[in-house]
Order: C-alpha cells, then sequence, then structure tokens
C-alpha cells in the first residue's frame, strides 16, 4: 500500500506562468484562482482549483473540489457569461490540476453532488452561449474533480507528462476498493486501456485534441508557457469555429478505434429511433 | 471466466425471440430466438469455471421437455442449477405467451 | 382483515423497486407504447468486461426504450442496479448519452420528446474507468443541453441509489422524484470511510446513511422534488406530472442561492441532519 502524494503545486505554477501572478483575481473562495489575460488577440479567463490547507472544510484542503470550490467555479463562469451577454464571448480556459471531488460525511450532507452539478451546469451553459470551453491538463484529473472542472470544454489540451494523470478514481484509493496493489493496477492499464492512468494512454481513447510533447509538467520552463500559450491560442480558435457540444470527442481519428463502440452505440440508437 | 457449447435435437420451429434475467450475482440472463438450422444449440458464458458437467445436465433436464430449435445464449453470474433451470423455464413461457 | 381504503390501497400497491430495469421503463411508458432500442439481441456489449473475466450482459445494464408519456413522445433511459451496481461503462454510458442526444436532435427539429432517467447507480465502472467517466460528462452536457426544451425527469427508487458522476447528472435534471428507500449521493459511504476513516463515516450504519443522504433527507433540504411511495402507478403519476407542470428554474442554476443557504454553515461543526431540514427545508 503506497501513501497518497503530497499536495500539488503545478496548477498553480502554470496559472502563475501562463498570466502572470499580477493577472490573478483577489475573489473567494482562495481555492479558485481567476485571471483575465491576453492570450493571442483577444481576452482570457483562466481559471484553476488550487490547494489550500486553511480550507473551511477540512476534507478539501489537498485540492480536492469540495462545495465551496464547485460553487465558486460555478460563480466565476456564470458571472463570466453574464459579464459578455452582450459581447462577444471570451475564451474560458480551464487549468486542471484536481486529485478528485472532496470525500467527506458533511460533504454529503451538505450535497456536493449538487455543488458539482452547479459547475458542471455553469461550464456547459458557457459553451452553449459561444463561449470557446478549452481544458488544459496540467496534472490530475480524476473523477469528480474533472467532471465538474474540464470535462464539459469543447476541446482538452494535455501536457505530454508524467504528472499528468486521468482516471476515474485515485491509483491509491482504486488500490484499497478492489485491493489490489498499485503496481497491479498499473499492469491492468495495459491490458485494458480505458483503466490507464497515464495521459499517453488517455490520449489513445480519442478525448483528446492535443498532446503536448516536450514540456515537463511539473518544472516548466518559459519557453514552455509560450508554446502552450499558443497551443491554447489554436484550440480557441478551433472551439470558437466549431459546434458548441462535445462531439469532437466522437470525430477524432483516435476515437474511431478508441471509442468504437462508443460510436457504433449511438449508430444503433440512431438506426432504431424512429419506429419502422 | 468459460465459454461452453450444447447441441440438442429439436422437433418444432421456433417463432420468435424472448429475453429473461439479469446477469446479477447468483443469476443469469437467457437470451432465446429461432436457430438457424434445425437443432437447438446453447452458448453459455459462465463467470464460474469447470462446472460444464452441471451445465450439461442441467440442459439435458431441460430439453427433455422443450422440443423447439432455439439458439439460446445464456451469461451466467454463479447462479445454482436450480435458478438456472428456472430462467429457462421462464424463457419457454415467454415463448409460449 | 376488514376492508378499508387504506388497506385496499395498501394491496394493490405494486413495488417499483421490486421490478428489473426493463419493467420499470415499462411501467412509466402509456400501455402498449413500450419499444426497447438497442436491446439485448442486438448484443451491444462490454468490449472491457470480458478481458476482466467478468461476464457481459447482453444489454450492457442500460435499457433505452420509446414510447409515450401522456400521449406525448418519450424516451426511457433506465440503468439495471443488479449489474455490476448499476456502473456506467463505455456501452451503457454510451446507450444513455445517446438516447439524450437523440432526444435533443429532435427537440431541435420541432419534434419534443419527454426524456426519462431511471437512476440505480454507482457510478463509474472502475473497470473501465475513462471511457465510463467520459461518457457521464456527455450525458451532463446532454442534460444542460435537453433542458431548454423539455423537462428532464429523474426518479432514484433504489435499493442501489444514484452516485458518483451520476448523482451530477440527478442534480442537472428539470425535476427529481425519490423514495424513502433512494439514497443520493457523490461518494458511497463504503469510499468514505475506506478514505476518511470510520470515524468520519460508518458505512455499516445504515440509519446514519439514510439519514445523510436518503430520499427523505434529501426531499427535505430541497435536494429532491417529490418523496413518493413505493408504488409503481404513483411514480408514474408523478412522472406524468412532471411534465404536466410548468418547469422550474433547475437547481444547479440557482448558485448564489446554494452559496448563500452553505455560507451560515460551519465547517468544522456542521448541523446534524434533522437540524439541517430546519435550516434549508421548504416547511409543510
Amino acid at each position: 500500500m503506497s501513501a497518497d502524494p503530497p499536495v500539488s503545486t503545478i496548477g498553480l505554477r502554470w496559472l502563475e506562468g501562463l498570466t502572470g501572478s499580477a493577472g490573478i483575481l483577489d475573489l473567494p473562495p482562495r481555492t479558485v484562482r481567476v485571471a483575465d489575460v491576453p492570450l493571442g488577440p483577444e481576452v482570457a479567463r483562466f481559471i484553476a482549483v488550487v490547494p489550500d490547507p486553511d480550507n473551511r472544510f477540512p476534507r478539501a484542503r489537498a485540492g480536492e473540489v469540495g462545495l465551496d470550490e464547485a460553487l465558486g467555479l460555478a460563480r466565476e463562469v456564470r458571472r463570466t457569461i453574464a459579464e459578455d451577454a452582450r459581447r462577444r464571448p471570451r475564451a474560458i480556459i480551464a487549468l486542471v490540476d484536481v486529485t478528485s471531488q472532496a470525500y467527506g460525511r458533511r460533504e454529503e450532507l451538505l450535497g456536493i453532488h449538487l455543488a458539482g452539478a452547479a459547475a458542471v451546469d455553469a461550464y456547459a451553459s458557457a459553451r452553449l452561449a459561444g463561449h470557446p470551453l478549452v481544458a488544459l491538463l496540467v496534472g490530475k484529473a480524476i473523477s469528480g474533480g474533472f467532471l465538474t472542472h474540464g470535462y464539459q470544454a469543447s476541446r482538452i489540451l494535455a501536457l505530454d507528462s508524467p504528472e499528468v494523470l486521468v482516471h476515474a478514481m485515485s491509483k491509491q484509493a482504486a488500490a484499497r476498493v478492489t485491493r489490489r496493489t498499485v503496481e497491479e493496477l498499473e499492469q491492468l492499464g495495459e491490458r485494458v486501456a480505458p483503466m490507464a492512468y497515464d495521459v499517453r494512454s488517455y490520449a489513445k481513447l480519442g478525448l483528446l485534441h492535443r498532446l503536448i510533447a516536450g514540456v515537463n509538467a511539473a518544472a516548466p520552463a518559459p519557453q514552455d508557457f509560450e508554446r502552450v500559450r499558443a497551443e491554447l491560442i489554436a484550440a480557441v480558435a478551433a472551439a470558437r469555429a466549431g459546434a458548441r457540444d462535445l462531439s469532437t470527442r466522437l470525430s477524432s481519428v483516435a476515437a474511431q478505434t478508441g471509442r468504437a463502440a462508443s460510436i457504433a452505440v449511438r449508430s444503433r440508437l440512431a438506426e432504431q429511433w424512429d419506429a419502422p | 471466466m468459460e465459454r461452453l457449447t450444447f447441441t440438442y435435437p429439436a422437433r418444432e420451429a421456433v417463432a420468435r425471440r424472448v429475453h429473461v434475467g439479469v446477469v446479477g450475482s447468483g443469476d443469469l440472463e437467457v437470451l432465446l430466438e429461432p436457430s438457424a438450422d434445425s437443432d437447438a444449440h446453447v452458448a453459455v458464458t459462465t463467470s464460474v469455471d469447470g462446472f460444464g458437467t452441471v451445465w450439461k445436465h442441467v440442459l439435458d433436464r431441460f430439453f427433455s421437455r422443450f422440443e423447439g430449435a432455439a439458439a439460446i445464449e445464456i451469461n451466467d453470474f454463479g447462479a445454482t442449477p436450480g435458478v438456472v433451470l428456472l430462467r429457462l423455464e421462464q424463457a419457454a413461457e415467454a415463448l409460449r405467451a | 382483515m376488514s376492508s378499508t381504503p387504506e388497506g385496499e390501497r395498501f394491496l394493490a400497491r405494486r413495488s417499483f423497486i421490486e421490478l428489473n430495469a426493463r419493467e420499470r421503463a415499462r411501467a412509466l411508458l402509456d400501455p402498449g407504447t413500450f419499444r426497447e432500442l438497442a436491446g439485448p439481441f442486438d448484443r451491444l456489449k462490454s468490449p472491457w468486461l470480458p478481458l476482466q473475466g467478468v461476464v457481459a450482459q447482453a444489454d450492457d445494464g442500460v435499457v433505452i426504450a420509446r414510447g409515450s408519456i401522456d400521449g406525448e413522445s418519450a424516451v426511457v433511459a433506465s440503468i439495471e442496479g443488479a449489474y455490476q451496481g448499476g456502473s456506467v461503462g463505455e456501452v451503457s454510458g454510451a446507450k444513455l448519452a445517446g438516447a439524450l442526444e437523440l432526444a435533443l436532435r429532435d427537440c431541435e427539429r420541432g419534434r419534443a420528446v419527454r426524456p426519462v432517467l431511471l437512476l440505480e447507480t454507482g457510478g463509474v465502472r472502475l473497470q473501465e474507468a475513462n471511457l465510463g467517466l467520459a461518457a457521464i460528462a456527455e450525458v451532463h452536457a446532454a442534460i444542460v443541453a435537453l433542458r431548454r426544451h423539455v423537462p428532464v425527469v429523474a426518479v432514484v427508487a433504489g435499493m442501489v441509489g444514484c452516485f458518483g458522476g451520476m448523482s451530477l447528472a440527478a442534480a442537472l435534471c428539470s425535476h427529481l422524484i425519490v423514495t424513502r428507500q433512494a439514497r443520493l449521493g457523490m461518494n458511497g459511504p463504503e469510499v468514505i470511510e475506506q478514505e476518511a476513516g470510520l470515524a468520519e463515516l460508518d458505512a455499516a450504519d445504515r440509519a446514519l446513511i439514510w439519514a445523510l443522504m436518503g430520499g427523505e433527507q434529501r426531499q427535505a433540504t430541497g435536494f429532491a422534488d417529490v418523496l413518493v411511495e413505493d408504488d409503481s402507478d404513483a411514480i408514474a403519476a408523478q412522472v406524468r406530472r412532471a411534465f404536466a407542470a410548468p418547469a422550474p428554474a433547475p437547481r444547479s442554476e440557482q448558485v448564489e442561492g446554494l452559496i448563500a443557504r452553505l455560507a451560515g454553515i460551519d465547517g468544522e461543526r456542521p448541523p446534524e441532519p434533522a437540524a439541517l431540514r430546519a435550516l434549508w427545508g421548504r416547511g409543510t
């Protein structure tokens, strides 16, 4: 049984590197950081969820998306929609490095599932309103954390870096729940593609717009930020020109094999949808 | 996980297809439809290995009364012989309904 | 035994919980209109479970049925809780999302379709992890888009309940109907106990679990719209009523209200479940 990893600072480092610390707005909660920064020809709103060891709820002090984080995301995204109601909707960039949702009794009592839904609703609504919504995976993108922050994006980009992990449950928690070792889970991921954690395996599923190679997530250099900014500019342009839904996750080249069953099911449903 | 197949002679055609059951713990599902030829064929996928003989006995018993040329698919999650027979009888009953 | 109206109603009661997913879908559609799509004989099975020695169910644990509700075109997506805990994998998730996407397409073309979700699920199927999670994100997207055209109605009846990423789907719906036996929460009690310890939550304490996340508590604290008896006819009537009434503003849009009511809560000493009803309840 391996210990849980230390709290991650990757998300905050990328927010500061991409936007400059001076651009980060001073809004509660401290765990949801927002910055409005020029990105190519326009200004984009960057949003990151970061750890706070003094968080109000003890079970959300290590970078998890808890009650306040989910509602903070919902508020910030809805504020963005309202501010842009009469002008061109600006791009929203979700910087993703989230360990998971918060696991706790008070979280359940107080309705973290609805707080999470509020964040999902806000992001989806922004996308439907024409905001180019782009997610950049710089660290962990796990379970409810990713569902509420990033997974409603019309384009998902990821750094090709060992710190970037995508899954439905953290390795440690999944190992405990399935009573396996982390090593056994990793081996399983080599045989069963959707069970892998690493971003290169994830890329094969066809859900990613771009896998950005040659960039170190944990120790980025100045030219890495410039490189990623260029990728974001291109992704925003693609999102703005494209459909306001998640359809690229099924039409990508990789998805034709990586999500073949997902495509076949939809095809069969469509064939049978209207009575013969 | 094991796959087993069986063939039985049949005396009458099967007119339609029926489905019963759920692949829950201790349970199974049965898909029954007209056979492609004049025999009955059974394909079993089971989570419990090594019970081929038991499956044969259960199916022998079922086909001693069931005469349809059916293609039967069974997906089993550890059901007892009694439950298997029950589900097969339910499928036969649904066919008659 | 004397025959009273209450006695007759009790005897006439037919449990919805005891029905399997297919029977539940049939129970909610107008009689004679049930028509299943991508059913067992289409054999759209999990590509991933057999690799791990798990027997694949022919419909992958989700029933999609078209029909009508009060004469209006409808689609019911019903999760089979008895198969792998109702967990969402690639195929079952594609059936859920795909059905909602087709309903959306029809609505956008001026042909309204009434969507109903019967949620009996532990969330993502761990054996299909990333494909299950991705499908749930697509379910979320479809619900938010569909809600603009038509109420999206969900039922959580039990005994599996609705957990994981699918609990967010329930919270996104326009109208949520629950029974007392239902549970609705983001994380299952076992996982909370495992991750946070026995002192945080004892998963074996059934009274505590239902006090925290049971149907009655959820309805009394504003997380569900209607609390209904475990009776097939009563649930079908509530579903019909949900479509007949004007759609309320979805709870997942009420961000300032949610923030305000959470603001008064002490993170270190939160209220007991009963006290939360007084704080957040609608009154009776």
